[in-house]
């Protein structure tokens, strides 16, 4: 293991999920899920409190199992994958712990630590994908036949999230080029559009009207057919954790993160645009390109700059903030796709 | 000489107050403030602010519902702790969020509303807070402070707009709501006493209740 340690969650990391849970029925039944609940500073006090109160587990006992399902890196099932070293960068990798805690998957929940808390719900075996429309083929595709369509690489992408931070994340997975090609796009077909799964009983966070469910993003058939498109299955050498979008994302690295939906059960490609969620909810602010650009702000934020989570002392604290980079640092390899394009307008 | 209990009250309040500061320091140095450490204090220090705000609305309305004037100090106490918070909030925001870029933060002043309403709400609190050691109440006289510190009534609303702007980006407008209806319940809660004192004044020579004090 070369991963970096990080001190967050350190303790969670040893203690057997038993006992996790234990404290976190804890702290419930002191009420602080209810009274404490916006509050991180008193759910901390809180679990301080209870993790003092009960016996500390012993090291070593944590689960490291082989789990096809899950929300802890470490209990995953490994994932081979060759790393192609041509698409990915050299800059350090975002400890898994912190990428894998601090995440915006709305189905479960709206704070960062929301999904890591409350995926276990999602089943994702048996999964399937529907991919139809504007194709000679359409399918309807087993995830385990998925994992076998195409040779599994690794590639470490910077990801920027529209809110101006950034991580630096080992993806699992192959270009999305591949499935599109199993099934055969016809002349008419411009555009991709992809579903994440919409089930209240697995995701809590479908009873808030947050956006209008199903979460739906898509793609120019181009970009769709790109070589850094990539079709995610692992991160960190292992199969996806449930808040990281299991058992199947995408990964679109010149695009802020929303772009890249999670957990899909669908893909259709289409004639004319679709519709997606964020750009549905507000379009002035989340453009259907929504490409990394430092120069197009979002009305509440500048998007000059970016905080890349875990750098510097102090858990990131005392980090400066990093100048964000047109197409996030991939303009070379995209750029061309929008030649002529004024990107103020197709933000 | 034996401490009054409302100084005893004061203390345990000013310790309580402590504890979501003591918990903040605490986890920035043993690393337990999550992925983002500059997002996690800034959210803590702004919703502590608001919160302190709100009890300290909430003295007055307890204080007279249960007859115990040995609450009525701690309007003072929990008003300064919510400014103490709110000026950590600034401090966040300038030193750690904003790195102290001058031009972010000039755009962010001049165009965005979420910012404004903020600074607003501490602008209103400063002067709240400068005017509260004894001497200074003393040299205003009761009438003129009284009607100063009547801004908390547009800090408070300012402080909640602050945060339910910034939410509404998401659509997560459920915690600020939390807020705004509680401050919606305080505010009301004078109103249907401004209103009632102002009936029985005019019907017929009641007591005015409004002579002790509004907030």
């Amino acid at each position: 293991m070369t991963r970096k340690s990080w001190q967050f969650l350190k303790e969670a990391d040893v203690t057997p999920e038993a006992v996790f849970q234990q404290r976190r029925q804890l702290i419930r039944s002191l009420g602080a899920g209810s009274i404490l609940g916006p509050s991180a500073s008193l759910r901390m006090l809180a679990q301080g409190l209870a993790g003092a109160g009960l016996a500390t587990a012993p090291l070593g006992l944590g689960a490291k199992g082989a789990a096809l399902g899950g929300t802890r890196i470490d209990d995953m099932a490994p994932l081979a994958a060759k790393r192609n070293a041509a698409l990915s960068t050299d800059e350090p990798q975002t400890a898994a712990e912190i990428v894998t805690t601090y995440n915006n998957f709305y189905e479960f929940g709206l704070d960062k630590a929301d999904p890591s808390e409350n995926a276990g719900t999602l089943q994702t075996r048996p999964w399937t994908v529907v991919v139809e429309g504007a194709c000679h083929k359409p399918k309807t595709f087993d995830i385990e036949d998925l994992l076998k369509l195409a040779p599994m690489e690794e590639r470490i992408y910077r990801l920027r999230c529209v809110e101006a931070w950034s991580i630096v994340v080992p993806w699992m997975g192959y270009p999305l080029s591949a499935l599109l090609k199993a099934v055969e796009p016809t002349g008419n077909a411009r555009y991709v559009a992809f579903e994440t799964l919409a089930d209240r009983r697995q995701m809590p966070g479908l009873r808030s009207p947050v956006l209008d469910w199903p979460y739906r993003e898509g793609l120019r058939l181009d970009e769709a057919q790109h070589p850094l498109t990539l079709l995610t299955f692992g991160q960190y050498g292992k199969l996806l954790p449930n808040q990281s979008g299991a058992p199947i994302r995408l990964v679109v690295p010149w695009k802020y993160g929303y772009k890249g939906a999670k957990s899909i059960v669908r893909i259709r490609l289409t004639e004319t645009q679709p519709v997606t969620a964020w750009n549905q909810a507000a379009p002035d602010e989340y453009g259907f390109y929504s490409n990394v650009n430092p120069n197009v702000r979002h009305p509440r934020w500048s998007q000059a700059t970016e905080r890349r989570l875990g750098e510097g002392a102090l858990g990131g604290l005392l980090a400066p903030r990093r100048k964000t980079e047109m197409f996030n640092g991939y303009g070379e390899a995209v750029a061309a796709l929008y030649a002529g394009m004024d990107l103020k307008k197709f933000h | 000489m034996a401490r009054r209990p409302s100084d005893r009250l004061r203390y345990a309040v000013h310790l309580l107050c402590l504890l979501p500061l003591a918990a903040l320091v605490y986890g920035t140095f043993t690393l337990q403030l999550g992925a983002n450490p500059v997002e996690t204090l800034e959210h803590e220090t702004g919703l502590w602010a608001l919160i302190l705000l709100l009890a300290c609305l909430g003295v007055t309305p307890l204080r007279q519902l249960s007859g115990l004037g040995l609450l009525g100090p701690l309007r003072r106490t929990l008003g300064l702790w919510a400014f103490a918070y709110a000026v950590m909030h600034l401090l966040v925001y300038l030193l750690l969020d904003r790195a102290l870029l001058l031009s972010e933060i000039v755009t962010d002043l001049t165009e965005r509303p979420y910012i404004m309403l903020g600074a607003g709400a501490l602008l209103l609190l400063t002067v709240l807070a400068a005017t509260s050691p004894k001497a200074v109440v003393r040299r205003l006289g009761g009438l003129r402070w009284r009607r100063i510190h009547r801004a908390i009534y547009l800090a408070a609303p300012l402080a909640v707009m602050h945060f339910l702007w910034l939410k509404a980006d998401k659509n997560a407008l459920q915690e600020p709501l939390l807020y705004a209806g509680v401050l919606a319940v305080l505010l009301g809660w004078r109103l249907a006493q401004g209103i009632r004192t102002r009936l029985g004044r005019s019907v017929g020579p009641h007591q005015d209740a409004s002579r002790h004090g509004s907030h």
